[in-house]
């Protein structure tokens, strides 16, 4: 069953003379309860294929549809209790002059949500986040600590899909690894559909089960990740990115 | 150094709510036979001036309306300053440039001839001097926030909050306002040296407080003809504007020093 | 031969509430070999870096027993004097080539610059040496580039350029703190081996500091890994993936691999032993 359907996307800025092309005719679809990875280097436009399918992006055509639903221009507030995303970057992603409680509390109340208390206290427990984080503020917090408030944050409408972008490049190493282990966790626990970007060929390789290799905007391969395991990529590219990353 | 001008800031502020009591004499009380008196006089540490009113008291009470002068513009102005550059800054577009440009307009009069401009519209007196003031001092407040918005409008928290579903009302005022108000207050305690000296600018200019006031610029006006023989009458409100300037630029210093190195990402 | 020999070295920073010690009583020997110091953030390794170069500016506090530069020890020296030693007989490429390059003066500028502050030559001899240092970190089109300006260059560029500008006035050792961590993997690997050339072709030392430890196998020698501001373990590359210390384990565990899948990445769990333990001397 189909939850994201992207289909000959093309994502631009600027115009005329100008126009850069940060995505040209990228297609691909996710299954319900599946993890899709997107790697490439910087300036392949996976990023801004996420930022594209969550509105973010102005100028792009193309069709994009959730859920058999197909998105409209402006998304609506509907689309935003179904889709989320979770920043790159942990320590530009939290407001800092907000606590932990106030931008759980806020996210809650935009979507109309009444038990508001009782929520903040459960989405701090479902990140492994205790009570005593709540009234903190950002400063006051670890990167991986702000990364659990972002993915709160991105769970607090309870959305079908989250959009990743690369939630780990920033973090160290081990705290990494515990971060992988939640979103592991979280997507069994509440049957979520992930769509994950990254550079680190072993972080998709992890989390992922099929995944889309993107070289200047465009998709070149769309393989499993076994493909990936065992090297059998098929494009030129794609090899060449496997070898660079061993 | 921001301690010494804190001070001297509480001390206005107290020297003006107890007036009353820390005056030694009416400071509209006339001695003709007393005039002139110099510093160190019988009755009068500093002095009288050219109507014999005690010059001391009267800088005690002008402490008053130099607050109050200060005080109301430094509220509306930012304000006003911050209202347009937030909503500038963060809807773009038409909206943008309709009010840099209006911003730009009131920036390009020099403060002084406008305020004349008013008095003669609206005629003399301390609340149209407030607001002759506060009309030319709001433009870099405006361009301040403006400024500020276009750094913070892209950073991921705010895209975070737009994806929730805010709209831009509740991003502005919630998300956008906590973070340039830092600045604004540091550019305020800057700018107040610079209102104390308009407002006593245009006291002298005869626009502002109106006589027997004893707003300090309008006794430096009154003194001006004396300064050769009595020139105590007109230095001693002087060296008061200059201080409560200094204390202000000292204060201004200091708060910046401990709200903007760069409050980006600690 | 030893190029370099540090002993106890420690980096304080007095504040507010007490004394944080970055580096705490590291010692370690480096030859004509490639040193790796691995470590996460806050471990320490790129105040180590910088305190030998004695880059760390009041209210830091370095002390040290010694660290000496070839018999000569560089914490007696005068601010003054650090500035020969500094470029000329140790140099350092950081991390992002865009916050160490000037954004307003054109590389040629740049180049001609740094080698003219070490070497008393006309412009024309400097000129030419900039040439075929570019040239030798692979620039194909070196007078193009002397004319260009730092923004107008990709990252592997910039940080190629970097260690052209960093190497021109042939130090004796070059510290390179996370050199290719803004790069993409394929520039990753050739601004790798352009510094392994030169470092072997030159006969210098190389401290490699990175958080990568899997890159740091292939690449270094020797490996010291910092952890709280200690040295943790000491290894050869060759030999990492058998370390003992369980911080390296746990760190060489709680890496995804591609060619063994798991269900979950093991956790690493912080024993505060592995901070209060005295640190492992990396002397030989």
């Amino acid at each position: 069953m189909t939850m994201l359907t992207v289909e000959n996307l093309c994502v631009w800025f600027g115009g005329g003379r100008d126009r850069v092309d940060a995505v040209r005719q990228a297609s691909f679809h996710v299954e319900r309860g599946a993890s899709f990875g997107l790697v490439g280097e910087s300036g392949s436009g996976k990023s801004t294929i996420l930022r594209a399918i969550m509105g973010l992006a102005p100028n792009w055509s193309g069709a994009i549809s959730v859920d058999d639903q197909p998105v409209t221009k402006k998304r609506e507030k509907a689309f935003y209790k179904t889709v989320q995303m979770v920043f790159q970057d942990p320590y530009a992603s939290l407001h800092p002059r907000h606590s932990v409680d106030q931008v759980l509390g806020e996210t809650l109340h935009l979507h109309g949500f009444r038990d508001i208390d009782a929520r903040v206290v459960k989405l701090l427990d479902d990140v492994g986040l205790g009570g005593k984080f709540r009234f903190r503020y950002p400063h006051q917090l670890s990167g991986g600590q702000r990364q659990r408030v972002a993915i709160a944050r991105a769970l607090a409408p309870e959305p079908s899909i989250l959009l990743l972008d690369e939630p780990t490049s920033a973090l160290d190493v081990s705290v990494q690894a515990e971060i992988l282990n939640l979103l592991t966790d979280l997507r069994s626990e509440q049957k979520l559909t992930y769509v994950m970007v990254s550079h680190d060929l072993s972080v998709v390789g992890h989390m992922c089960e099929q995944l889309a290799v993107m070289k200047d905007g465009e998709i070149v391969e769309i393989m499993d990740v076994e493909t990936l395991r065992t090297a059998q990529a098929r494009h030129a590219y794609s090899q060449e990115l496997l070898a660079a990353s061993i | 150094m921001a301690m010494i001008g804190l001070w001297i800031l509480i001390l206005l502020g107290m020297i003006a709510v107890g007036a009353p009591l820390l005056a030694p004499h009416d400071p509209f009380a006339q001695e003709l036979g007393n005039r002139l008196q110099p510093l160190w006089s019988e009755g009068h540490i500093l002095g009288t001036d050219s109507l014999g009113r005690d010059l001391l008291s009267r800088l005690i009470y002008g402490s008053r309306i130099t607050l109050y002068i200060v005080g109301l513009v430094a509220l509306i102005a930012p304000i006003t300053g911050l209202l347009v550059g937030t909503v500038a800054g963060y809807v773009g577009g038409w909206t943008d440039q309709v009010l840099m440009r209006i911003t730009d307009i009131f920036l390009a009069f020099p403060r002084l001839v406008l305020a004349l401009a008013f008095v003669a519209a609206l005629g003399a007196g301390i609340e149209n001097a407030v607001l002759a003031i506060s009309l030319t001092a709001w433009p870099p407040y405006a361009r301040i926030a403006r400024a500020e918005t276009l750094t913070i409008r892209s950073s991921d928290y705010i895209s975070a909050i737009q994806l929730q579903g805010a709209g831009a009302m509740r991003i502005i005022t919630k998300h956008i306002w906590p973070l340039c108000i830092s600045s604004l207050i540091v550019r305020v305690t800057l700018d107040m040296a610079g209102i104390i000296l308009a407002a006593a600018g245009l006291g002298f200019l005869g626009l502002g407080a109106q006589p027997p006031s004893p707003e300090w610029g309008a006794m430096i006006s009154e003194g001006r003809r004396f300064i050769l023989d009595h020139w105590w009458v007109a230095t001693v409100p002087g060296m008061a504007i200059f201080t409560v300037s200094l204390a202000f630029n000292l204060l201004g210093d200091g708060l910046r020093d401990v709200l903007d190195p760069k409050d980006s990402e600690k | 031969m030893t190029l370099l020999d540090v002993e106890n070295l420690w980096v304080k920073f007095p504040s507010r509430q007490g004394v944080f010690d970055a580096v705490r009583g590291v010692s370690f020997t480096l030859g004509r070999e490639r040193l790796a110091i691995v470590g996460e953030s806050g471990s320490g390794k790129s105040m180590t870096g910088r305190a030998i170069l004695r880059l760390i500016r009041p209210p830091g506090i370095v002390t040290a027993d010694q660290v000496s530069l070839e018999g000569v020890d560089l914490m007696q020296k005068t601010e003054r004097e650090m500035r020969d030693v500094r470029g000329k007989r140790v140099s350092m490429v950081m991390q992002d080539p865009k916050f160490s390059l000037n954004p307003v003066m054109t590389i040629g500028q740049q180049i001609i610059e740094a080698y003219r502050l070490h070497n008393k030559a006309r412009k024309s001899i400097a000129y030419e040496n900039a040439l075929s240092m570019l040239e030798a970190v692979s620039i194909r089109d070196p007078e193009r580039v002397m004319r260009a300006y730092p923004h107008e260059m990709s990252g592997g560029m910039g940080q190629r350029i970097m260690i052209a500008m960093m190497l021109i006035p042939s130090p004796e050792i070059l510290i390179a703190d996370e050199p290719t961590s803004a790069l993409d993997v394929s520039v990753q690997r050739q601004v790798l081996s352009i510094i392994d050339t030169l470092v072997r072709d030159r006969g210098m030392g190389l401290i490699f500091i990175s958080h990568d430890l899997n890159l740091v196998a292939d690449f270094c020698d020797r490996v010291l890994i910092m952890y709280s501001g200690r040295i943790v373990e000491v290894c050869d590359a060759k030999n990492l993936h058998e370390a003992k210390h369980p911080y390296t384990r746990g760190l060489l565990n709680s890496l995804p691999r591609l060619n063994a899948p798991r269900k979950k990445l093991d956790v690493l769990s912080r024993d505060p032993a592995w901070s209060e333990a005295p640190s492992v001397s990396g002397r030989i």
